[in-house]
């Protein structure tokens, strides 16, 4: 039997990757349920590994490439692509933008009124990333742990992980040597007057921004990025910049209600890139920064891989 | 370069926002040379628990400047440059009072008061100012041994607006450290500044939203070295005319 601690994004992935693999898997997770102790509970559930690539290693679009086909298994995903605006005097960030990334193509105002109707007017030049998708988080980590649950995994809500498990994935919790927590605030909104039906990205030199679509007519606004492992809830002058930055998106957005603000701290390494790492006996994934949705469903099957082919071998290594 | 009785090799100062990750930061700082790294207290600690981002920066062994972004008052300065004081022992502090949101420029009334109330405590202030050489002189008046004049708004990369009168300034103040801060874009500003005859540059955004952070870290050491040697080898004179530079007289006979 494999034991699993943390039933956040990574620790549910795992163990649904490690009983498709044939194995005997329990997840441990100290909370009732997966939920607000989790980072994956107040991600975007953005799957833009090409987006990303703008200041992430490429390493990360590799891996989140094949992300979007794993989760469409699993739970409802979106595939809209992801359309990149800014505001008209911050036009030089969209060349930035488009220098710095592939898989993209350029837009007039037209265009973008097209897919996007209610953008009719407002942005004459964006940038769309047909290929990329998004689903709403909450939903693919109930619907994960129901797949998993339906292969076989069992997992104990409410019960910490004993000492020792197999795996750990349980995010800054696992206290790793050279994990720190990236801060992220964020909202979700009610505007149920407004129509945009695929993620939008502001670009802003301070405050870049993106709205997640979370269907009737509700959305997800995020999220900041600080280096603080303070859990109090969201500023007002973090809530001032992301909800005036949407109001720059949609002046309609000013009527929206919001109906929940949210602060997660993301597990991160000094490269922001994920690790697959042993320690002793177990195996940590961590690290997986804001790439949680996008990087599970890839290292997931690394471990599954790895742990298989190590019942075979019996000869542990370093993975 | 002397600041506040602490020798430095390097003319590069670094700030340590908005790099893809901290280890782009630590590979900058290492492959630039720099010796101070400026941080922001107000953003990056509330509550003291960024540790992990201090632990990484400690390790480089790189001398922390704190600084004051964002506080928008003098009162609001002098207490952010009380807390930095006692989460980074050190009396130095850059000095921000912002004036305005959208072109941050300094709040010069408040940077003097801040200036005065911080040098009073026992601080080592390093004012971020306008290139105004009155505002200069009471800062220095206020207890200041360096001033660090804009070369153009924080982050806009427009370079030195204004070269003629950062050379006033530097002919105004010989003798005071005069670092240029905010603004720079290109290694071609940072040597601009250099061959204007200051003491040396800061600059972060320049160099951490760089498609290569570390390439442009590189880059901007080497700008200010040659910006450096140049100003101190004395370069000649602009002129209207063309001075042949073969000579012209005992021309071969053919």
């Amino acid at each position: 039997m494999i034991t699993v601690a943390g039933a956040g994004v990574a620790g549910l992935a795992c163990a649904y990757e490690l009983a498709r693999a044939g194995a005997q898997v329990t997840v441990f997770e100290a909370s009732a349920a997966t939920g607000d102790a989790a980072a994956s509970w107040w991600a975007g559930g953005m799957l833009a590994p090409w987006c990303e690539g703008e200041t992430a290693d490429p390493e990360v679009v590799r891996l989140g490439t094949g992300a979007i086909d794993w989760w469409a298994g699993i739970t409802p995903v979106t595939r809209r692509g992801t359309l990149v605006l800014t505001p008209p005097r911050d036009r030089s960030e969209l060349d930035r933008f488009a220098r710095r990334t592939q898989r993209h193509q350029w837009l007039n105002g037209a265009e973008i009124a097209q897919l996007e109707p209610a953008l009719q007017g407002r942005f004459q030049r964006g940038l769309f990333f047909r290929d990329e998708a998004h689903l709403n988080p909450r939903r693919a980590l109930a619907d994960l742990a129901a797949a998993a649950r339906a292969s076989g995994v069992e997992i104990r809500y409410g019960t910490p992980a004993p000492d020792r498990v197999d795996v750990d994935c349980r995010g800054m919790a696992a206290e790793l040597t050279g994990l720190r927590a990236v801060r992220g605030e964020m909202a979700v909104i009610d505007a149920p007057g407004v129509e945009i039906t695929r993620t939008l990205r502001l670009l802003h030199p301070r405050i870049p921004l993106y709205l997640v679509p979370r269907g009737n007519g509700r959305f997800m606004i995020g999220a900041t990025m600080v280096e603080s492992a303070a859990r109090h809830p969201v500023t007002l002058r973090s809530m001032l910049e992301l909800l005036g930055a949407a109001f720059a998106l949609h002046p309609a957005l000013a009527e929206a209600s919001v109906i929940e603000t949210g602060v997660g701290l993301r597990p991160a390494f000094a490269d922001n890139l994920p690790r697959l790492t042993r320690v002793g006996a177990t195996y940590h994934l961590n690290g997986l920064y804001r790439h949680g949705f996008l990087l599970a469903p890839a290292l997931a099957g690394q471990l599954a891989r790895t742990m298989s082919k190590e019942t075979v071998d019996e000869d542990p290594g370093q993975c | 370069m002397d600041l506040y009785g602490t020798e430095l090799s390097s003319r590069l100062l670094l700030g340590s926002a908005q790099y893809p990750s901290p280890a782009h930061l630590v590979d900058a700082i290492s492959a630039s040379g720099c010796q101070i790294v400026t941080v922001s207290l107000r953003r990056e600690t509330a509550s003291g628990t960024g540790a992990g981002f201090w632990d990484l920066l400690r390790e480089t062994g790189v001398r922390i400047l704190p600084n004051t972004a964002g506080c928008h008052t003098a009162a609001e300065a002098v207490t952010t440059a009380r807390m930095a004081r006692e989460i980074f022992a050190t009396d130095w502090i850059k000095l921000e009072v912002i004036g305005h949101s959208d072109t941050l420029q300094p709040d010069v009334f408040g940077l003097v008061e801040a200036a005065r109330t911080l040098s009073d405590e026992g601080f080592q202030v390093f004012p971020y100012t306008t290139d105004d050489l009155i505002v200069g002189e009471r800062l220095l008046d206020a207890g200041c041994d360096v001033l660090m004049p804009w070369g153009a708004p924080i982050g806009s990369a427009q370079g030195l607006r204004n070269p003629d009168a950062l050379r006033s300034m530097r002919a105004h103040f010989p003798g005071v450290p005069l670092i240029v801060d905010a603004g720079i874009g290109r290694p071609s500003d940072a040597a601009m500044a250099m061959e204007l005859g200051f003491d040396a540059v800061l600059l972060n955004t320049a160099v951490a939203r760089a498609g290569d952070p570390v390439g442009m870290a590189r880059a901007m050491a080497l700008a200010v070295q040659a910006g450096r040697a140049g100003f101190e080898a004395d370069p000649i004179e602009r002129r209207d005319m063309a001075v042949p530079s073969t000579p012209v007289l005992g021309l071969a006979e053919l």
